[in-house]
């Protein structure tokens, strides 16, 4: 891959390059409040390439909405240095963010029958 | 509509997440259940929790924070246009029991995976549930060289409410593994209160 100099964080192989913690420039705390069920998705105002190389990561992701678990597992980052770096790109306006609704009814019944009919096509 | 933070850029209604936790004993076949019902690669992510310590003198003014990171079993499932299922495998060992409470938060429900061998082990999670008022069926993963055990042995031997379903499963079977969240989102309408 011609960038490859410039994607650090997903040599296999190699394993990380970088240090988890030095992929968000050593900040620890991201600014928003971001859930591991947060959906984050790219709003198509930055592309990856305008953004230093781990934020551009994470944006190349994003082009789905994409929850912050699914996020963290693919880049094998903790979940917090991935909060860090989708707290950067909702500042730069790159993201858009839904987080769940932590009064969400879990006895909807709408939500529940398309629960059972989504799991019993499964089968 | 203009990208104003809330919605798809391609104009879609981002999906909703449905949450449901996936627990049992150490070794219960947690992590085997997520990868078999998950259309994704089965994914481990782990989550750094922040403690402040609490009873230390704080001299520095920075406060004395201490992180712990927990590997969480993630899978997922797209029901349809509008829902997506998330699964977690919650945390084994006991040490991480702090995470639960966080996990469960906006969960509908849970799968509580019982192991044959070691039933006892499902307890802390049984207790866990019931105190927090989250509907669960128990699962019981039949292992090699386990006693089998009918579903009617596993309630007295659990000591379940006769509301609870139980079903027979195996983990590492993705129709057995995905019937078994058919029944649990069964418990969960029959227990859902009827609006008027
Ligand atoms: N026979 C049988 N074996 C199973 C079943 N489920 C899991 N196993 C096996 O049991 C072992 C442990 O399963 P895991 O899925 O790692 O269990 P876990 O609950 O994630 O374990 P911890 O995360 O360590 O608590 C693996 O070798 C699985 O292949 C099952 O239903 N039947
Ligand atoms: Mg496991």
């Amino acid at each position: 891959m011609a960038d490859s100099a410039e994607r650090p964080l997903l040599d296999d192989d190699a394993g990380p390059l970088v240090r988890p913690y030095m992929a968000s420039g050593g900040r620890t705390a991201p600014t928003a409040s971001l859930d591991l069920l947060t959906l984050v998705w790219a709003t198509g105002r930055l592309g990856p390439t305008q953004l230093e190389a781990e934020l551009g990561e994470v944006l190349l992701l994003c082009r789905e909405p994409i929850s912050v678990a699914e996020v963290a597992a693919h880049l094998r980052l903790p979940a917090m240095v991935v909060k860090v770096l989708l707290s950067d790109l909702l500042d730069l306006g790159a993201v858009g963010l839904l987080s769940p609704d932590p009064a969400v009814d879990t006895t909807d019944r709408t939500v529940l029958e398309a629960l059972l009919n989504g799991l019993q096509r499964r089968l | 509509m203009a990208y104003n933070g809330d919605s798809d850029p391609r104009g879609d209604p981002v999906p909703t997440a449905v949450k449901l936790l996936v627990a049992g004993g150490f070794g219960a076949g947690k992590t085997t259940f997520v990868a078999s019902v998950s259309e994704i690669e089965p994914l481990t992510t782990e989550e750094t929790i922040t403690t402040a310590s609490i009873g230390t003198d704080d001299l520095t003014g920075v406060g004395d924070k201490q992180t712990t990171t927990v590997a969480l079993d993630f899978g997922r499932i797209t029901l349809d246009a509008q829902y997506i299922l998330y699964l977690f495998g919650t945390p084994g060992q006991d040490r991480f029991w702090f995470m639960w409470n966080e996990l469960s938060e906006g969960a509908f429900g849970a799968v509580v995976l019982a192991d044959t061998r070691r039933l006892e082990d499902c307890f802390p999670s049984l207790d866990f549930f019931e105190r927090r008022g989250t509907p669960f069926i128990v699962a019981v993963n039949e292992f090699d060289g386990g006693h089998r055990y009918g579903p009617e042995e596993v309630r007295a031997a659990l000591d379940l409410d006769p509301g609870v379903p139980i079903v027979l499963c195996d983990a590492r079977d993705t129709r057995s593994a995905t019937s078994a969240l058919v029944t649990l989102t069964k418990h969960l309408i029959s227990v859902a209160p009827t609006t008027v």
